[in-house]
């Protein structure tokens, strides 16, 4: 501890400095070497080379805890811990930002928008999310969510002559500035509590004050404000519609991936870290806001024309979920968050793809009218489509039942019938809102329309997430012992 | 062709798992391509029928995944060769036990949960249809059989819930009956049909004795043939003629007599003549139901007689009589392929109908097991909740005399 900086602590955070220098480097290159706007194809390389450092740093930091039988290793005084939660949740955000990156090319170019720094974006968020999963410290986590934020707020509105783009970027910016303010509030709280921000401090100086103590209340219920905004629960659901359906929905699939990932890893470092102890008090709290996500969630779905608000609904219901598994708050429960979030990934993503796949030079390709007859037209599409949607409602034998088995697993081990019936009902009901999707794809006519925009990275994309959405569910097995690992054994 | 295969593999999967997971995955898995097969080569409310179909089984096998992980947690396994020795505490029993009724009794369908059935069947095409009724209302039946007997068995035994599933059981035998005898539509008429045929099997698992659990069973694989018959010959004059209204037909005994002798084979076999499958079946499990309850087996018997009247008054009103609609007079009789297709269907319903008894050796250790199970003192005197006069008595001897003696059910 007497040293400043030892190289432990550079060990510790090298995927988000590598994150960071390549973000920097494709800034830099675009600006300097480019030559013609047609060039610019190329840079998505640059993502996937970075991606692909990043995730060896991730393997060897993982390598390095297995060969030393660690369970842990802190950095910079206890700043930053890399773990199995850590690792586990940073191979999410690789994945959502590989595939996010080389499948934005030719989407960006139909909006007529195809920049350098989309890419540098992409990395500078995902260097964010790095820190709200390696965070053990209140200030640290903070920045961490604040760059991935900021980043955000700039992606979001990145269709600049698009006024609904616009429109979007400046609804999450003010509504993520203000739950920010509530966040940061709630931080300061627990330093005074503790004198410290570190979280192992907070958590013991908070568990030797009753719950229902009014500073740790309103620390937690002003943090939670916070937190409950950024993976849009409700009541703080407002921005997601709006803002998946205004953002690029490249970005739109980053976002409802990686961020709600991110916001989720970052979630459970808080309520199972400093609030730990003051259980009694957010269980019956996070209780009624998970049915109120399930319930809002679900039943605004089941009107929507627009493809990308229908899914932004749903995305807000599966938060629901995965609230639900902290609940349950025992291992499987958290164990099912992480394979939820797995899961989630892949076909949420792979859902997204198929509308970036919708977007033609002259076509904005995100109503329900824009998917019809698609298994006319392109049957490999549809296909897929419909495994993503299967998933997203859970039906077996694909990934998406797996992650709710678990969550309802740990509901009825802990006790909570109620909330497990509830959720299984709404099951039901969002199988009536992607079965919309399914039958505007398989059962009405196919307009007279220009021909996918299909490139081969989306190709790639779209397979991967396809195979292991279907690939979970059927031979779940190594998934699930990788899922383990983010209990750290 | 894909989704049909697809179908097949889940129905075996079904039936076959020996996992409660398992099971259940088979189970919803089944949905996805009977949704497509009525979705996209279903008739003109096919969107709504294929949406109706899916939610109503959906919203009923949820309740039941929450059950199998409630039994799972209970028993920390699900194994169900090992759940089988697994006694589970009563409370969780009736909760689980209501829970796989609401799947069950979604898939079944059971009165009143029953609607998405006529739309489903009205909807599909022929082949979905068969495959509708021959296998898939049988998972109902099957997850009764599987798990709600031998795993749940003193809830199953409950002498309320035992009355309510009667009682359910035989309001589908007659109100789908009586429906049946009301409708204007062939392929509705006989979606009805199913509707009371199922009550009857219904009503055979809940008299909870051998012959009833016994006559179930065949009458499952009864239903799966003669409806099944019934409709490919739906299918196959509605290829010709492009409408199932019941008016539009008369007399086609005439122009297509092949056509007329395989349906009236299809339709007596339905309605339970003798010396047809489906005799021995409803014999067997109003036997079953008279042994539990006169009053049961009272009820179920005007069941057989509207059986018999709505299918016969179908039968002369479209096959006998004068050709009454010009349309009719040009039909081409069945095709050889046609033929070969009822060919297999009728030979095993008269096998049933005429030598049943390889079907009931099969049958009777596991539902001798199934009953002690459920009934741990039936046949020894000690037990008669249901029956007004428990006697001892061995039941594969009661089914041999049954056929060998037919004509006193109706």
């Amino acid at each position: 501890m007497n040293q400043f900086y030892t190289s432990t602590d550079h060990f510790t955070i090298i995927p988000a400095l590598i994150l960071v220098l390549f973000g920097c480097a494709i800034l830099l290159f675009d600006f300097l070497v480019i030559p013609t706007p047609r060039h610019r194809k190329w840079l998505p390389l640059f993502a996937v080379l970075g991606e692909a450092f990043a995730g060896l740093g991730l393997w060897r930091q993982q390598a390095y805890l297995t060969r030393n039988g660690l369970s842990e290793l802190t950095g910079f005084q206890g700043s930053v811990t890399i773990d199995g939660f850590s690792i586990f949740y940073n191979w999410i955000f690789v994945v959502s930002a590989l595939i996010v990156a080389i499948v934005s090319y030719k989407y960006l170019e139909n909006a007529g928008e195809h920049h350098g720094e989309y890419y540098g974006l992409i990395l500078f968020a995902q260097s964010g999310m790095y820190f709200l999963a390696t965070g053990t410290d209140l200030v640290t986590l903070f920045v961490g969510l604040e760059l991935m934020a900021l980043t955000f707020y700039v992606m979001v509105g990145f269709l600049r002559s698009d006024k609904r783009s616009n429109e979007a970027a400046l609804k999450y910016l003010l509504l993520g500035a203000f739950s920010s303010g509530f966040l940061a509030y709630g931080f300061s709280l627990m330093y005074g509590i503790a004198g410290s921000t570190k979280l192992a401090t907070v958590a013991a100086a908070i568990s030797a004050r009753s719950p229902w103590d009014p500073v740790v209340f309103l620390a937690l219920t002003t943090a939670s404000v916070g937190l409950l905004f950024k993976i849009s629960a409700v009541p703080f659901h407002m921005w997601a519609p709006d803002a998946y359906e205004g953002a690029p929905t490249t970005v739109t699939a980053y976002l409802s991936v990686a961020s709600k990932a991110a916001s989720i890893a970052f979630l459970l470092r808080i309520y199972l870290g400093p609030l730990a102890s003051a259980r009694q008090v957010w269980e019956p709290l996070l209780s009624v806001i998970a049915v109120a996500t399930l319930t809002i969630g679900n039943l605004a779905a089941m009107n929507q024309t627009n493809i990308k608000r229908l899914l932004a609904y749903s995305s807000i219901s599966h938060a629901g979920y995965m609230l639900l598994g902290l609940i349950a708050g025992n291992s499987t429960g958290i164990n099912g968050i992480a394979v939820y979030v797995m899961v989630y990934t892949f076909m949420n993503l792979g859902a997204f793809l198929v509308v970036v796949a919708l977007r033609r030079s002259n076509i904005i390709g995100e109503d329900l009218d824009d998917i019809a007859g698609l298994m006319q037209k392109s049957p490999g599409y549809a296909v897929l489509m419909l495994i993503f949607l299967l998933s997203l409602a859970g039906i077996p034998p694909t990934a998406g039942f797996l992650g709710k088995y678990y969550i309802f697993l740990a509901l009825i081990q802990t006790g909570h019938y109620a909330l497990a019936v509830i959720a299984t009902l709404f099951v039901a009901v969002a199988i009536y809102y992607y079965f919309k999707i399914v039958r505007s794809m398989f059962v009405r006519e196919a307009p007279e329309s220009s021909p996918l925009a299909s490139t081969f990275g989306l190709r790639v994309a779209l397979g991967v997430s396809g195979v292991l959405t279907l690939a979970i569910g059927v031979f779940p097995e190594p998934f699930l012992r990788f899922a383990q690992t983010s209990l750290g054994r | 062709m894909i989704a049909f295969l697809v179908l097949e593999t889940m129905m075996i999967g079904t039936f076959a798992a020996l996992d409660l997971t398992l099971f259940y995955l088979f189970f919803e898995g089944g949905l996805i391509p009977m949704f497509l097969i009525i979705g996209v080569w279903g008739g003109p409310r096919r969107v709504y029928a294929s949406f109706k179909f899916f939610l109503y089984t959906l919203l009923g096998s949820v309740l039941m995944l929450l059950a199998i992980l409630a039994l799972y947690w209970d028993a920390g396994t699900t194994d169900i060769p090992t759940l089988m020795h697994h006694t589970f505490p009563r409370s969780l029993q009736n909760w689980a036990w209501l829970a796989f009724f609401a799947s069950f009794a979604v898939k079944l369908p059971m009165w009143p949960v029953h609607t998405w059935l006529p739309d489903a069947h009205v909807e599909a095409p022929t082949a979905g249809s068969v495959v509708l009724a021959s296998v898939l209302l049988k998972m109902g039946t099957y997850g009764f059989l599987r798990f709600s007997l031998p795993l749940l068995p003193e809830a199953s035994a409950d002498r309320t819930i035992v009355q309510i599933l009667a009682a359910l059981s035989l309001v589908a035998i007659i109100y789908g009956a009586l429906v049946s005898l009301m409708q204007p539509d062939w392929k509705k008429l006989v979606a009805y049909s199913s509707v009371s045929h199922l009550g009857f099997c219904t009503l055979g698992i809940f008299a909870l004795n051998p012959n009833g659990v016994a006559g179930s069973v065949i009458q499952q694989v009864n239903h799966g043939i003669s409806t099944g018959m019934l409709f490919l010959i739906i299918g196959m004059i509605y290829e010709r003629r492009h409408t199932r209204e019941i008016a539009e037909y008369g007399g086609l005994a005439h122009v297509m007599p092949k056509y007329a002798t395989v349906f009236a084979i299809a339709m007596l076999s339905s309605a339970g003549l003798p010396l047809l499958n489906g005799f021995v079946g409803e014999f067997t499990i109003l036997q079953g139901a008279f042994e539990a309850s006169r009053v049961w087996a009272a009820f179920a018997v005007t069941g057989v007689i509207l059986g018999a009247a709505y299918l016969l008054w179908l039968y002369q009103r479209t096959m006998l009589g004068q050709v009454t609609n010009r349309k009719n007079l040009g039909l081409a009789d069945l095709s050889a392929r046609e033929l070969a297709i009822f060919l297999p269907l009728i030979a095993w319903a008269v096998w049933i109908g005429v030598y049943p008894k390889p079907y009931f050796d099969v049958l009777q250790r596991p539902v001798t097991e199934i009953v002690e199970r459920v009934r741990p003192n039936y046949g020894r005197g000690a037990d008669d909740r249901l029956s007004s006069s428990a006697r001892p008595r061995r039941p594969q001897n009661a089914m041999v005399c049954a056929t060998c003696n037919p004509g006193g059910a109706q």
